[in-house]
């Protein structure tokens, strides 16, 4: 099914004068038209308090127990499974403090990786300072984390295992059903931030063995500001928020009701259209990596060059430095993302990359293009066209591309 | 992230005096990989004036439009009024620069530094061999 583009988006087309490209949908999404329609009468109408026992607070039940349904089951999951929360970030907050809090008695330490999204790796430093243990799993150049890696880091003491289905910067999709096997067979509760995948590519926690799992609405063309977290029944977890009866208890705070109805019809619309989304997309991914290969010398692939999320391109461009790269690109209308230190406020590389081993000059050189909903071959040809100008540019500017002529 | 001043996209865009120089009297070399920014700066002197000045720049916005600015900013100067020459200098005839990226006009600062301690070397050796 073609869907609507949004206005935002233009193609390359000669005939548009202000064209704009937006590669970032890793970043986040555009709202598709219908979920935006879906949410409407849920700010005026349909404005109730799912807790008001009132005519107008029913309709307001109703419609999140709709949305809970609805994602429930794109997961393989049952409705009373999901929490809704506000966004990816929380869901990971609230998995690692919850199930941390509620299992402290039986031990103090937690399983992830060195490449997981930095609201996790933030949340288990700061379980740290607080005398819990914390291994951080190393990754091969790839990207992959190798399970047997998990199962060797058990100790008595596990109460958690926090590993990425999908990553979010260079797309390598790890071996999550393996993992979560290991995780069960020892009796350890098993996590994934799923944000990344939900709604793209299959995600089914029976078959993934978890007991947690952590989504996000703008990820997959839903609103801004609502996410889920999905809690297998019968996981000791403690609750996040207090001073309410919703999702369950274990998360008071009047529901997002329009955000939550968003979410549940950007699942259902993900759940059509996602299969032949991703073939589309796998296609584009495949001839934008190919093309820049083929244009421009000296270039690294970052991520499993197989085991990929269908939209991830991200390249190192030897000899120059990601953001001077971004900022030519968005001259030229052409939005996309990288893993330099010098377009955030931590002057660090991305620790993504640097955890693959690559240099500190080639993870500053580093760019992501995230493909989408709305992506044409076009698009994909503007790049092939425009980027090898700009890294020519660069170049000729670069110390260090004199250095190794 | 705070965007850049429409002064710094300006040399962003058309950066000045981008390449090297061919014998240049005192060169430059700062920063590191590590943190992402490698500046080069070459400068000519004449009469004790630096009467050229070029730059090689591996890093961000910010660290190129600095490269280009300083070597517009010593042009024309004598040796001890470049050595005056101040980062902030550097920054507010950009426009500013966002806090974070502050430390990129350091690098510029550095570099300018650095070529002439290299070309005062260099005249000082001349001195003692009698050329």
């Amino acid at each position: 099914m073609k869907r609507t583009r949004p206005e935002g988006i233009r193609l390359s087309s000669a005939k548009v004068q202000s064209r704009r490209i937006y590669l970032d949908y890793a970043a986040t999404t555009p709202a598709d038209t219908e979920v935006v329609k879906a949410m409407s009468p849920y700010f005026t109408d349909r404005f109730g308090n799912p807790s008001s026992i009132h005519s107008f607070g029913q309709e307001g039940k109703a419609a999140i127990e709709e949305a809970r349904g609805k994602i429930a089951s794109l997961l393989g999951a049952r409705q009373e499974e999901i929490i809704f929360t506000s966004g990816g970030t929380e869901s990971n907050n609230f998995t690692i403090k919850g199930v941390v809090y509620a299992n402290s008695s039986k031990g103090n330490h937690i399983i992830t990786s060195s490449i997981e999204h930095p609201c996790m790796i933030e949340s288990c430093k700061f379980l740290e300072k607080n005398g819990f243990k914390v291994t951080y799993l190393p990754v091969d150049k790839d990207g992959l984390i190798n399970p047997e890696d998990v199962k060797k880091a058990i100790t008595p003491e596990t109460i958690l295992i926090s590993i990425m289905h999908a990553n979010n910067e260079i797309g390598t999709i790890e071996p999550i059903a393996e993992i979560g096997r290991i995780a069960q067979e020892q009796d350890i509760y098993f996590h994934t931030d799923a944000v990344q995948t939900f709604g793209h590519i299959p995600v089914n926690v029976d078959e993934f063995n978890v007991d947690l799992l952590s989504v996000s609405a703008h990820k997959l063309y839903g609103p801004k500001g609502v996410g889920a977290l999905y809690v297998r029944k019968g996981t000791k977890m403690a609750s996040f928020m207090h001073g309410g009866e919703q999702e369950r208890r274990r998360r008071a705070s009047t529901e997002n009701v329009p955000g939550i109805v968003g979410f549940g019809k950007a699942a259902e619309i993900a759940k059509n259209s996602m299969n032949e989304e991703a073939k589309k997309l796998t296609i584009l991914r495949d001839k934008l990596i190919r093309g820049i290969f083929e244009k421009i010398a000296d270039i690294r692939l970052n991520g499993h060059p197989i085991r990929r999320l269908p939209n991830n391109v991200n390249v190192s461009i030897e000899f120059i430095e990601g953001e001077s790269m971004l900022l030519n690109l968005d001259m030229e209308g052409i939005a996309a993302s990288t893993g330099s230190a010098c377009s955030s406020s931590s002057l660090e590389a991305s620790h993504v990359l640097l955890a693959l081993g690559l240099l500190p000059e080639l993870a500053h050189g580093s760019l992501r293009f995230t493909l989408g909903r709305y992506t044409e071959e076009e698009d994909v040809d503007c790049v092939l066209e425009v980027l090898p100008k700009i890294a020519d540019k660069l170049r000729s500017m670069s110390p260090l591309y004199k250095e190794n002529r | 992230m705070e965007s850049y001043s429409e002064r710094v996209m300006e040399h962003f865009r058309n950066p000045k005096n981008v390449g090297e120089m061919e014998n240049p009297d005192g060169t430059g070399h700062v920063g590191n990989s590590v943190c992402g920014d490698i500046m080069e700066l070459y400068i000519k002197v004449e009469d004790n004036i630096i009467v050229d000045a070029k730059f090689k720049t591996f890093g961000c916005g910010a660290a190129i439009a600095t490269s280009s600015m300083v070597t517009e900013l010593v042009k024309g100067k004598t040796v001890d009024e470049a050595l005056k020459v101040s980062n902030r200098a550097v920054a507010e005839a950009l426009g500013g620069l966002p806090p974070i990226k502050m430390h990129c006009s350091v690098l510029a600062e550095q570099a300018l530094k650095s070529a002439i301690d290299d070309y005062l070397a260099k005249s000082r050796k001349a001195q003692k061999e009698g050329k």
